[in-house]
């Protein structure tokens, strides 16, 4: 039981952990260390740089949340944690 | 009384009648449902109240404008104020919402098994809380004032009367269903007008295309090119390039992020829905309500600058005829001035507007208008006479540069719009589009909305951290449910009243304090709730001299550059880049708080003594869905 809860729980961090990186990857690595050169490329009348602050950011935040959710609720049933 | 008002009073009135019947549908009746809702709250429907409780006047009517005059180095703000929620979802709610209290200073006390810790908590919820329902207070005047010519202080009191009803009755119960009407209110009346706006330009309905797609003028130009063309034209930074310095992009964004994730009224939120799965999910919902209006403020900044421009620069920059002749102005710009929200004077005396960067040559002539008119009033002549020279010489330097510019060959003077406020952009945009009477009612009743959903939200943060922390927790614990709820009304109706006070005779430092709001919230809150979940080994003493030094970080390196508890004069070293610890300002300055906070908890931790086993068991069992009922006292 003790062991089954620490796989629970090192499961859970091992996923967030990803979601986390790919986070910090949008915003903080693509939208503001490497704006400049990403803005070189073009997405119609974007900027790709500029693109990923202002708009592709907050839709890749909201994708993660749900993976995320998604993702949880079958690691929950998966070690029967889940609510019922 | 115009059309216009007439239309404002009946949108604002109805949007009023439907607030008050909510409140008098959802009366509490329990603890539980004042605190929680009952704890029944579906994790879409509580995704909506979230937003309409995030979303504030700043992000209804500042927002778009701040974008608009800062171009790509606002993003800050928007991937700061969404990129919160990730962190809330995976590191705050679903353990939070397990844990399955009413407050967090609560989750903070029982975590910590210390009764200082949770003390602690409540003195930075309360001044979290404070310092931003002052700000909504304000901006309900505000909006009131401009759009149905009322007094501020007229305005402020509805204000107050309408938060007190449905918040003192209804408690959460209340908030959360008035929420979600607000946020429909505020949504439609954000995206409304910038869809017509996006088909004027552009020819695509959706502003987030619209942003991004060729201008509907024949040209083939891509928006944002043109922008970028206008506005470097004019001498201003181009709009889609970053000018900030990447250190504090990131800690200003960071801070911002962690800050979110710590705002205790928003986490609360979270304790309101049936399960832990649906913490998670409502999160994901809470981020889809916000985006919205989030993705499409960057298409209103882009597209109210660029409408702007074209408003006062009407042909080729230089040519004799290319700028606005004032006579001709048109009429939301009469409107405006009124407000004092739009300036201008005619410096070059053509009869004509020039609207450009001047470099320092607008900031001169006004110091030496200032200095010239103390100079005339002054009684001590000599410190005036040298303050003038101090002026003049300042004055006589840009324009020897300005005479070296371009712009000077066309006969300009200085920049001759003198004031152009950043709220403009969103609440004068309807009339700049030419759109329909209503379309700007909605706007005001839009702005009402988003300032009233967030100062209840707040309001109902501070009452609890009150009555349930401070009476209930630890000074009374013997008082009945119904004395408690009692309380918490009594509570709720004083939070009001003092916010409706501080927002009538704000202190010279309203609009600072804001910054200091965020950094507090990251440096102190979310650390402490992130440590209490994801380590067993952090202790009492850790987390209460944890969050005191973050806070006290924070603290002392925003009044080093901004005085002592904000006196001005006290200041220990100017405001200004050169002089920042790393080059971040202090209003980035919290991660760095938050950094303290962790380094000093664990080492601290490291030093004394775990925590006792019940403590390690109750960490266990927040880290696991099953078994969490809904949201109860003890």
């Amino acid at each position: 039981m003790k062991d089954d809860m620490s796989a629970y729980w090192s499961a859970n961090v091992r996923l967030l952990t990803v979601c986390l990186v790919i986070w910090f990857l949008v915003s903080f690595v693509f939208g503001i260390f490497l704006v400049e050169p990403l803005n070189a490329i073009k997405l119609g009348g974007y900027k790709l740089g500029f693109w990923l602050a202002q708009q592709g950011s907050i839709y890749t935040f909201v994708i993660l949340i749900f993976f995320y959710a998604w993702r949880m609720g079958q690691i929950d049933r998966k070690f029967d944690v889940h609510e019922q | 009384m115009t059309e216009l008002q007439i239309w404002t009073y009946a949108v604002v009135g109805l949007s009023f009648a439907l607030y008050f019947y909510i409140a008098f549908k959802a009366q509490a009746g329990s603890t539980s449902e004042f605190y929680v809702a009952g704890g029944g709250v579906h994790p879409i429907a509580n995704g909506m109240a979230t937003a309409a409780d995030w979303m504030s006047a700043a992000s209804f009517i500042s927002m778009a404008g701040i974008i608009a005059f800062k171009g790509y180095d606002a993003s800050v703000y928007l991937m700061g104020w969404t990129g919160g929620y990730v962190l809330m979802a995976m590191l705050l709610a679903p353990y939070l919402r397990k844990f399955g209290k009413f407050t967090v200073p609560e989750f903070v006390g029982d975590r910590y098994y210390s009764k200082t810790a949770r003390i602690v908590a409540v003195i930075c919820l309360v001044i979290i809380s404070l310092t931003y329902v002052v700000g909504q207070m304000k901006g309900v005047g505000v909006t009131f004032s401009r759009f149905l010519g009322v007094s501020m202080e007229v305005g402020l009191v509805v204000g107050m009367v309408i938060v007190f009803f449905y918040s003192a009755f209804g408690g959460m119960k209340g908030i959360t269903y008035t929420q979600i009407a607000q946020y429909v209110v505020l949504i439609f009346a954000y995206t409304i007008p910038a869809v017509f706006i996006s088909l004027q330009l552009t020819g695509n309905p959706l502003p987030q295309l619209g942003l991004g797609s060729q201008l509907a003028d024949g040209s083939n130009m891509y928006l944002l090119d043109k922008l970028d063309q206008v506005v470097t034209e004019l001498g201003f930074k181009s709009y889609t390039d970053k000018h900030d310095s990447t250190i504090n992009l990131f800690f200003l964004t960071m801070t911002l992020m962690i800050g979110t994730a710590g705002l205790p009224h928003v986490i609360i939120r979270f304790f309101t829905v049936p399960k832990v799965a649906d913490a998670r999910s409502s999160a994901g919902w809470a981020l889809i309500f916000i985006a919205i209006l989030y993705t499409t403020a960057p298409a209103i900044g882009a597209m109210a600058r660029l409408n702007l421009m074209n408003t006062v620069q009407i042909g080729p920059v230089g040519a004799a005829d290319g700028n606005l002749v004032i006579e001709e102005r048109p009429q939301w710009m009469k409107n405006w001035e009124a407000t004092k929200l739009i300036a201008f004077t005619d410096k070059n005396g053509d009869g004509r507007l020039q609207y450009y960067n001047d470099g320092a040559l607008s900031k001169a002539q006004a110091d030496f208008a200032a200095a010239e008119k103390a100079l005339a009033d002054a009684t001590d002549k000599t410190k005036a006479q040298a303050a003038f020279d101090k002026a003049q010489a300042a004055l006589d330097k840009a324009n020897t540069d300005a005479a070296a510019s371009k712009f000077a060959g066309y006969g300009w003077k200085g920049n001759e719009m003198t004031k152009v406020d950043n709220d403009i952009m969103v609440l004068a945009n309807p009339e700049i589009a030419k759109l329909p009477n209503w379309v700007i009612a909605l706007v005001a009743a839009g702005g009402i909305a988003a300032a009233l959903s967030t100062a209840a939200g707040l309001l109902l943060a501070i009452a609890s951290a009150i009555s349930h922390d401070l009476m209930k927790g630890i000074f009374t614990p013997n008082i009945s449910e119904k004395t408690e709820l009692m309380a918490s009304r009594i509570a709720i109706t004083i939070a009001i009243l003092l916010a409706g006070y501080m927002g009538l005779n704000p202190p010279g430092f309203a609009a600072e304090v804001v910054a200091l709001a965020f950094g507090l919230a990251a440096s102190s809150i979310f650390p402490v709730l992130m440590m209490g979940i994801f380590s067993k080994r952090v202790n009492n003493y850790g987390a209460v001299l944890g969050m005191l030094a973050g806070i006290g970080t924070t603290l002392v390196y925003i009044f080093w550059f901004k005085g002592w508890f904000f006196v001005k004069g006290t200041e220990m070293a100017a405001n200004v880049p050169a002089n920042w610890f790393l080059g971040i300002s202090p209003e980035a300055f919290g991660t760095v708080g938050a950094l303290v906070n962790f380094a000093v908890a664990i080492i601290v931790s490291r030093m004394t003594a775990p925590p006792p086993a019940h403590i390690q068991e109750l960490v266990e069992s927040v880290r696991i869905p099953r078994g969490a009922g809904t949201a109860i006292a003890h």
